[in-house]
């Protein structure tokens, strides 16, 4: 098997050096050929090793594929580990990024436009972003195969990179590079949190290898660390890898990059930016569950900082205009829910939601691209409206990704959305009310703010410019193709996923489990109990108050920004006025960007000045360069007239000094 | 019987007159270049003396390189000597201060 | 007991005239008394079975380098009054160093360090012992290179001295022999020509000679 897996990480690698170092040689064909073929052989294995665990064929592989060094009886070594929970990731990545990756064939058409005439920047920029989507893809699938840190670590920082290459693609725009920046400096504090736990996971554990860390935990689970006063191991190590968490996966207060990586061009937005990267977090505090087991701090601070993104973030959605916006604020508030069932120890629903959330939310990110194109690269959605006459498959898929999104009965979202709250409302952890009540909170303002934006893309007056709106058409097949192959799970991998993935014990393959959950924390028990098939979770959901938030959502939604919207378009001007401040604070996005812009870019502007003026003009030019040379000069001046010239007084000091040594020798 | 103290006390009295002399003749270049050659002088007796009472030969051999080098210093000296009272038409120390800082 | 008079009696010229030496106004009289201090030490060397060395001293030191002392000194006009300003005040301070220098000297080297307890006076040695070929022996042997490199250095002394005080007068006449070893035979020597005889006019050939 291993050959196996290690073509599936391979081959996109292998398509991305093609694309990328004989790009301008095999031409566009070539590149996209070359880096599709690469991910689709990927995907199909990955789908062959996926289907091997459901039938119960295949074992959990670990093992090393190679070392690199050995130091201290550390290895540190490439490596793969391979279970359920690796399978699942490794098929919905491969997936999504085969998706992608036909549909940037027709996205990226003419991407010549995108760029100033002539510029050498924009040279063969489409195999480029090939190159860069299969890179992507090798490293996701370097660090969700991962059997140690370091290789964690490497695919992990990969990601970020492949990330900023793409948030910065289009590199001659000025918002593009400033957003890429943005999201690398922003993700280095997060890393600078996740090195710091990988650290210490190597200073107290003294291996890299998942399997031996987690058979040691438990040993470990009452050592404390005397930092602050002394915190429990299993805390700091969990808080430190969840603020890399934090930072991929753009949780508060680490979100600041997601919405402006919205530069980028959308094919991106859907693979990294919503379906695969951001939910590296995730995974990897899944993967951990054997230590964030053992620290309830821990958990709960992944509770409410899971919960706050949730809520929080999806009422910024509701004051956003540009289509993309709109739906990475989605994205933020959905990675709150996976990170909040995190907390509540349903690392299961987590990972659930995540591959349900993977299908729709890169289905409405392609939809929104879909509809971007038609629209001539304008995202501003109060200047759409009534597009469903001319893109009718645009149309239907994003309306299938708007109701799995809210959690429309049926549809994959409800089933992991539901398991989520539900599992939430049963944790007993500090914060579980607080993260309650902001996820059940979340739906109705999750449904709202989906279907502003459909109803006011889809529906109502057609607001675009006469030019634009007599080019409107439906995309090419190239496009619509990924989107009705993402709305197809979308529609229906809640249904049949959920029973394995949260009721049986399906994760376990053999003695191996890669989810492990105290008997104490298991918030899915209960849903266990009364699991009574899909049917009847659909039917007990219809009368849940989720449901009815989301309906209350969507009719609210509807009356707005399609009846009202219709009869007068300035209801926008008339809700900003009638929200006043909430309205403006939403628009600030609370104010994070202008803190982090006036206190940690300000603050260090600052400190830089000053140690500028103090400790480099002041005391290195000043004391140490110029002030060594003048003092040398002063006393020389002094020293000079020691230099009289005159033989005789060499000669005496001489002798004088000849006298002396005489003396030490002798009184000696 | 003479000891080899008091060849070394001869010696360092040789030395300590020539010391001397370099005190109190600091203006006269050549005064200063024959102070200098009965300094040699005292540290060749110590040699010789040393040489004697050791039943080494190293002494004498080393008095005769001494011997030779005084001798070229002695030349070049005067010879340097020469060309400046030449130029300067002094060999006052006083006015050679070319040098000062 | 001849051996101590003598000791003592050169041992008390060579001070005495190492003192004059640096006490005497006229620097003629300082270098002939180097020479008496000089010869006397040839003297005490002697009395140390190093005959070679004190002959040198004498042939040498007295005979060739005090001699280019005497030379320089007569030679050069020096201003007696001002070399010698500051003599006085000088003295307390050269004499107090000087002290302080011999008494440090004295106290290492006396006879409790020195003395017939731990340096016996070795058996004199027989006629037929020669000090030069002794010395000869050691110096072409063992000290070859050290002489080669005294020569060396004796050379350059030799060289140093001369360009040094070599001096160009505009109207000295000379050879250089450097010009001379370069002369071509075409256009440099002389040619002897055949020419017809030229009619001067004897009267401008009468004047010119007169002005000369």
């Amino acid at each position: 098997m291993e050959n196996v897996y290690l073509t599936i990480v391979l081959a996109p690698l292998l398509g991305a050096i093609v694309a990328g170092f004989f790009g301008g040689r095999i031409g566009r064909k070539g590149a996209h050929r070359a880096t599709i073929a690469g991910v689709a052989v990927s995907a199909a294995l990955s789908l062959w090793v996926l289907a091997r665990f459901i039938w119960g064929e295949a074992t959990v592989f670990n093992g090393p594929v190679y070392t690199w060094l050995v130091s201290d009886g550390m290895h540190f070594e490439v490596g793969f580990l391979v279970d359920k929970l690796t399978a699942v990731m490794m098929a919905t990545v491969t997936f999504v990024s085969l998706m992608v990756h036909l549909y940037t064939i027709g996205y990226m058409a003419d991407d010549e436009h995108n760029w100033p005439h002539g510029a050498l920047s924009g040279k063969n920029s489409y195999q480029r972003f090939f190159s860069y989507i299969s890179l992507f893809t090798f490293s996701m699938l370097m660090l969700v195969m991962s059997n140690n840190f370091m290789q964690l670590f490497f695919g992990w920082e990969a990601v970020g990179l492949v990330s900023y290459l793409l948030i910065g693609f289009w590199s001659t725009r000025e918002s593009a590079v400033f957003a890429n920046l943005k999201a690398f400096l922003v993700n280095r504090v997060g890393d600078f949190g996740f090195i710091l736990g990988i650290a210490a996971i190597g200073m107290y554990f003294g291996s890299m290898d998942y399997a031996e860390v987690f058979a040691k935990a438990p040993e470990l689970a009452d050592t404390q660390v005397a930092i602050l006063g002394g915190v429990s191991l299993m805390t700091l190590i969990g808080i430190l890898l969840f603020i890399g968490a934090m930072g991929k996966s753009a949780q508060v207060p680490l979100h600041v990059w997601l919405p402006d990586s919205m530069e980028g061009p959308t094919p991106i937005s859907a693979l990294i930016h919503a379906a695969t990267m951001v939910t590296a977090g995730v995974f990897m505090v899944a993967r951990m569950s054997p230590l964030y087991e053992l620290s309830e701090t821990a958990l709960s601070f992944i509770l409410i900082v899971g919960a706050s993104t949730a809520f929080f973030m999806g009422l910024i959605g509701l004051v956003q205009n540009d289509i993309k916006r709109v739906v990475a604020y989605s994205t933020l508030s959905q990675l709150g829910y996976m990170v909040t069932a995190l907390g509540a120890s349903a690392y299961a629903a987590g990972i659930f939601h995540l591959m349900t959330h993977a299908f729709f939310k890169a289905l409405l990110f392609l939809a929104a691209g879909s509809v971007i194109i038609a629209m001539h690269h304008k995202q501003d959605i109060s200047h759409m409206g009534g597009l469903r006459k001319y893109m009718p498959i645009t149309w239907l898929t994003a309306l299938i990704g708007s109701l799995a999104l809210i959690g429309f009965p049926g549809f994959s979202g409800f089933f992991s959305k539901d398991a989520i709250i539900e599992a939430v409302g049963h944790s007993e952890l500090f914060g579980s009310g607080y993260a309650s009540l902001l996820l059940t909170a979340g739906v109705f303002v999750t449904a709202l703010y989906s279907f502003r934006m459909y109803f006011l893309v889809f529906h109502g007056r057609e607001r675009m410019d006469e030019h634009t709106k007599h080019h409107l058409h439906e995309s090419p097949w190239v496009v619509t193709a990924p989107l009705v192959l993402l709305a197809i799970p979308s529609v229906f991998i809640g249904w049949f996923a959920i029973e394995p993935m949260l009721i049986g014990d399906w994760w376990t393959t053999g003695d191996w489990s890669p989810i492990v959950v105290a008997a104490s924390h298991d918030t899915l028990q209960p849903l266990r109990e009364h699991w009574h098939g899909q049917a009847a979770f659909v039917e007990h959901g219809t009368h849940a108050l989720p449901f009815y938030l989301a309906m209350a959502g969507l009719a609210l939604a509807a009356l707005i920004w399609w009846v009202l919207h219709a009869w007068n378009p300035r209801i926008d001007e008339l809700l900003q006025v009638f929200g006043g401040p909430v309205t403006r604070v939403l628009q600030d996005k609370y104010g994070f960007d202008d803190f982090n812009q006036r206190f940690f870019a300000g603050g260090s502007r600052d400190l830089g000045r000053k140690l500028w003026i103090t400790g480099d003009r002041t005391v290195i030019d000043g004391a140490m360069v110029n002030g060594s040379a003048r003092t040398v000069g002063r006393l020389a001046l002094r020293f000079r007239h020691l230099q009289t010239g005159y033989l005789y007084h060499y000669a005496i000091a001489m002798i004088v000094g000849l006298v002396g040594l005489l003396t030490v020798f002798v009184t000696l | 019987m003479i000891a080899l103290s008091d060849y070394l006390i001869l010696g360092g009295l040789l030395f300590a007159i020539a010391v001397a002399g370099i005190f109190l003749n600091r203006k006269n270049l050549i005064l200063l270049l024959m102070c200098v050659e009965l300094m040699l002088l005292a540290v060749n007796m110590n040699f010789v003396a040393f040489s004697h009472f050791l039943g080494d030969m190293t002494g004498q051999v080393f008095v005769f390189f001494i011997l030779t080098v005084a001798a070229a210093e002695a030349a070049i000296g005067l010879a340097i000597l020469v060309v400046l009272f030449r130029n300067r038409r002094t060999i006052n120390v006083e006015d050679l201060d070319a040098l000062k800082g | 007991m001849a051996e101590k008079f003598l000791f003592y009696v050169f041992a008390l010229i060579t001070v005495w005239a190492a003192v004059m030496v640096i006490t005497r106004k006229n620097p003629v009289h300082s270098v002939l008394f180097l020479v008496l201090a000089f010869v006397s030490s040839a003297a005490l060397w002697v009395l140390l079975e190093a005959e070679f060395l004190g002959i040198v001293l004498i042939l040498v030191y007295v005979g060739a380098v005090m001699v280019l002392f005497l030379f320089v000194v007569m030679m050069l006009d020096i201003d007696l009054a001002t070399i010698r300003a500051g003599f006085v005040q000088n003295l307390p301070l050269a004499g107090l160093i000087a002290a302080v220098m011999a008494i440090e000297i004295l106290l290492i080297v006396g006879p409790g360090n020195f003395g017939l307890d731990a340096f016996p006076k070795p058996e004199p040695l027989g006629a037929e012992v020669s000090n030069t070929r002794e010395l000869g022996l050691l110096l072409y042997s063992v000290y070859i290179y050290p002489v080669e490199i005294a020569a060396v250095i004796l050379l350059l002394a030799i060289v140093a001295a001369i360009r040094l005080t070599l001096r160009r007068r505009p109207d000295n006449k000379y050879v250089d022999p450097a010009r001379q070893v370069r002369v071509r035979k075409g256009p440099d020597r002389v040619r002897l020509v055949k020419m017809a005889a030229e009619d001067v006019a004897p009267v401008a050939a009468a004047e010119n000679g007169e002005s000369q």
